[in-house]
């Protein structure tokens, strides 16, 4: 049957607040970051360049990965405009508050020059969108792959309670529950931060566990292997052992494959935990204590009323967090987000007060 | 085309037939903040389409428009030298990139799903939409006149 929509299905509706836990903000162009960036390293891009910002192995369909209507009209970016993301985002769907999440260049190769850039790009949000728009919270962007020099900038930035998260990439250069790691952890429970892992990243090796693919569709639907490692390697490394306040969010990485990886780490560890006598409880146990998930892009069954099924299994509806992803192409609008009808109850904690609680607001 | 007075159809003028040229698209009469009517020209033929994605309700006609590129085998084969069918035919919804067909509102990732169109028809030059008042602004209190296209709204080009 053809589906068309009725009047009463596009008469806009009085639009109750949400929080949105992924927003993208960007540089309008790289030299946009020089003053906040240190003497020397303005110095150094003057004399050396400017380093890449995005290090994508494959063309992402769209440029910048972007809603094709997302383009600020006065140029720049997607995500780029404050004046545009109020117009497109923050107005539009009422967006009580929302968490800006900048995906640029913190996991460059050079370390010291990592550090640098994420206190420039931190000092950036700050002074772009924190301070004009009270709505905006953001996420710290740190040098990740230096457990020492993230802790620094953690222990710098997060006086500014407007960054209310610490925000690391799916696929890093080794899994997120090695020791190297650690330092951060125990700053971001210093400092009272969860700790986000947002889609993305390249950590130097292939995106699978099998080798590198030939195609942005089995980057982009593979995604969830990086997860599903960063999950299995936090859990099982004693990460939340040794910090037992830990809050981690994963970021735009889905979560239908989450309850049978459960299973067989529950499993498992029945029958092989003389190797890991560290861990004192069962891994969904750590899972369901330590996780929260942003809903964007959540898998659609086929059949939808399967999708209270996948609630169920999950066990973690006051953990989920909805999302828009914004700018990005595969944008959730608040008003379409689930493939089912929502309980009116979970539906407003999901919108809203499950990120109230975890982010303090 | 006549219009039965008893019809609720409206009459919208979408502009000279010249402002809208081959692979061109114009979008008149947003509507709540969003919706509207996009009206394309594709090959010479005048198609409209509602604003409005079907699967998310996305700003559908802003988004970009293309061809379907098409291959009998993968590349490996040496074989699968993709072609690009119909190109300036398929229109890419900005949100989610669902596309439509635009000479018939079809959905090419859902079957089941269409967009709705509206009749078009070239009278003295112009290019005139036969549309659902249920879908355009509030006939205004005159009755008389049709609104005119508005220039609000961006291209997406």
């Amino acid at each position: 049957m053809a589906t068309t929509l009725t009047r009463e299905q596009t008469r806009t509706r009085v639009k109750p607040a949400v929080i949105d836990g992924d927003i993208h903000n960007d540089l309008p162009s790289p030299q946009a970051l020089l003053p906040f960036l240190p003497a020397e390293w303005r110095d150094y891009h003057a004399r050396f360049g400017t380093f890449g910002y995005s290090a994508t192995a494959y063309p992402r369909i769209n440029p910048n990965a972007a809603r094709h209507d997302a383009w600020p009209p006065g140029g720049g970016n997607p995500g780029s405009s404050l004046t545009f993301m109020r117009e497109q985002l923050l107005d539009a769907w009422n967006i009580e508050y929302g968490i800006l999440n900048c995906l640029i260049g913190a996991g460059a190769r050079r370390l010291d020059q990592s550090a640098a850039v994420a206190q420039a790009i931190n000092e950036w949000q700050v002074a772009t969108w924190l301070d004009p728009e009270p709505r905006l919270r953001a996420s710290l962007v740190v040098p990740y792959e230096d457990g020492q020099l993230a802790a620094a900038e953690i222990d710098r930035a997060a006086r500014d309670r407007r960054f209310v998260q610490v925000l690391l990439i799916a696929r890093t250069a080794e899994p997120l529950g090695r020791r190297k790691y650690w330092p951060l952890y125990e700053a971001a429970v210093r400092n009272d931060l969860p700790i986000g892992i947002h889609f993305g990243g390249s950590g130097g090796f292939p995106f699978t566990g099998a080798g590198r693919p030939s195609y942005y569709i089995e980057d982009h639907a593979g995604m969830a292997q990086a997860f599903q490692s960063q999950v299995v390697s936090l859990v099982c490394e004693g990460v939340f052992e040794q910090f037992p306040t830990l809050k981690i969010v994963m970021i735009e990485g889905g979560f239908a494959w989450l309850p049978p990886l459960m299973w067989r780490l529950d499993a498992a560890y029945g029958r092989l935990r003389a190797e890991t006598p560290h861990l004192k409880r069962l891994p969904s146990e750590y899972i369901r204590e330590h996780f929260w998930i942003t809903t964007q892009p959540m898998e659609e069954p086929t059949k939808p009323a399967q999708f209270h099924q996948l609630l169920d299994q999950l066990g973690m509806s006051d953990r989920l967090i909805f999302a828009t992803d914004y700018p990005h192409w595969d944008f959730d609008a608040p008003d379409q987000a689930f493939p089912v009808r929502l309980d009116p109850d979970l539906e407003r904690r999901i919108m809203a007060d499950n990120a109230k609680g975890l982010y303090k607001f | 085309m006549p219009l039965d007075p008893s019809s609720d159809i409206r009459r919208v003028v979408a502009g000279r037939v010249e402002e809208i040229p081959p692979g061109e698209r114009k979008l008149i009469v947003p509507f709540r903040g969003r919706a509207g009517i996009g009206v394309f020209n594709v090959n010479g033929d005048y198609h409209a389409l509602r604003n409005l994605c079907p699967h998310k309700l996305g700003p559908l006609c802003t988004g970009r428009v293309s061809g379907r590129p098409e291959a009998v085998a993968p590349p490996s084969s040496y074989a699968g030298e993709p072609e690009i069918e119909r190109d300036g035919e398929i229109v890419r919804c900005p949100w989610h990139l669902w596309e439509f067909d635009i000479t018939t509102g079809q959905c090419l990732v859902d079957p089941k799903m269409r967009v709705k169109t509206y009749p078009v028809a070239i009278e003295e030059g112009e290019v005139v939409v036969y549309a659902d008042p249920a879908d355009l602004p509030p006939q205004p209190p005159s009755g008389a006149a049709v609104p005119a296209t508005m220039a609000r709204g961006r291209s997406a080009e």
